[in-house]
């Protein structure tokens, strides 16, 4: 199991890449408009079947919402 | 908007001097509406954890075909997290524009210019079109300018508090001395309110919670870009000096019993 940090929230998951935490998040990969960041830098959609996660990284999924 | 009188922020020519913030509504149709009723040359938005269960419709979807989407960085109070939210939102709207917002208080939402400048610094070294949130303060503009900003928006009064333009005079001289457009930001409470800021020099506004939070949004959208189109026409039509006594209108000569 992989120590994550995901969203602010410490967990153990299987994942190992960012496309699995993904997928294990029932977050469709295809879904437009979703950006990732791992220890403060942005993964690009198209790393994230390659990016490895490792105990002990922080992963922030985000998306747009209202806003003023 | 009429083409004599285009309204430019980094080269691109903007649709209508009335941004519009997406936050607030009482439902999604009554902002789409008001939206439609506004006109908005850009829509802000901001960036957000997504709910850890997962991924819902996307406000995007509604939105992003219709009006550019302007992505903000609202909450962040470090550079290192703003220009992270930047470079996220760069990623998911595909976009490198941001409306950048380093607050200093949380209480009174005010920004922190020294952190402002900074990531507004680093932004722009990164390639965005940076418009910041920023005091009504003409050395913090031309800061801002100088590191190449590509607008500044100066706030009215607080974020939300609907108090209008609380420094006109600070924001005429901002307008008066601003390399790059300016655009008024926050404490809009009605229709009046913009009209004063494109009065004052302001090349744009940027509306939210006074549409959104109002009785009727889609009317009072209506009513912002009226007060906005109504303020830039006297801004270029000049208007008159203020005087201590009255002058009459009517033609002297040929009054009745003189």
């Amino acid at each position: 199991m992989t120590r994550l940090t995901v969203n602010g929230v410490a967990e153990e998951v299987a994942a190992t890449t960012v496309a699995q935490l993904l997928a294990a998040r029932g977050i469709d990969p295809a879904a437009r408009f979703l950006a990732v960041a791992l220890n403060g830098a942005v993964v690009r959609r198209t790393s994230w079947d390659e990016t490895a996660l490792n105990s002990g990284d922080a992963v922030e999924i985000v998306r747009p919402l209202q806003g003023g | 908007m009429s083409s004599d009188d285009p309204f430019i922020i980094a080269g691109t020519t903007m649709a209508s001097r009335l941004f519009v913030g997406s936050a607030r509504y009482p439902n999604q149709q009554v902002m789409l509406d008001a939206m439609a009723a506004a006109n908005p040359c850009m829509v802000t938005m901001s960036i957000r954890r997504i709910s850890l269960e997962g991924y819902a419709e996307s406000l995007v979807d509604l939105l992003g075909d219709r009006y550019p989407i302007l992505p903000n960085t609202a909450g962040c109070v470090t550079a290192r997290d703003a220009v992270l939210t930047a470079e996220l939102a760069r990623e998911a709207l595909n976009t490198n524009w941001i409306k950048l917002e380093l607050i200093g208080d949380r209480e009174l939402l005010y920004p922190d210019v020294e952190q402002l400048v900074h990531a507004a610094d680093e932004l722009v070294r990164k390639g965005f079109v940076v418009l910041p949130y920023c005091n009504d303060d003409p050395v913090t503009c031309r800061k801002l300018a100088d590191v190449g900003c590509s607008a500044v928006m100066p706030l009215g009064s607080l974020i939300g508090s609907g108090r209008g333009v609380a420094n006109p005079g600070g924001i005429e001289l901002i307008c008066a001395r601003s390399p790059v457009p300016v655009v008024l930001d926050a404490g809009i409470g009605t229709a009046s309110d913009a009209a004063l800021a494109m009065e004052l020099g302001c090349d744009a506004v940027m509306v939210d919670t006074a549409i959104a939070k109002s009785h009727d949004p889609v009317r009072m959208a209506g009513g912002m870009k009226a007060a906005v189109e109504a303020g830039r026409l006297a801004r270029l039509a000049g208007r008159i000096p203020k005087r201590n006594m009255a002058e009459p209108s009517s033609p002297q000569l040929g009054l009745v019993g003189t």
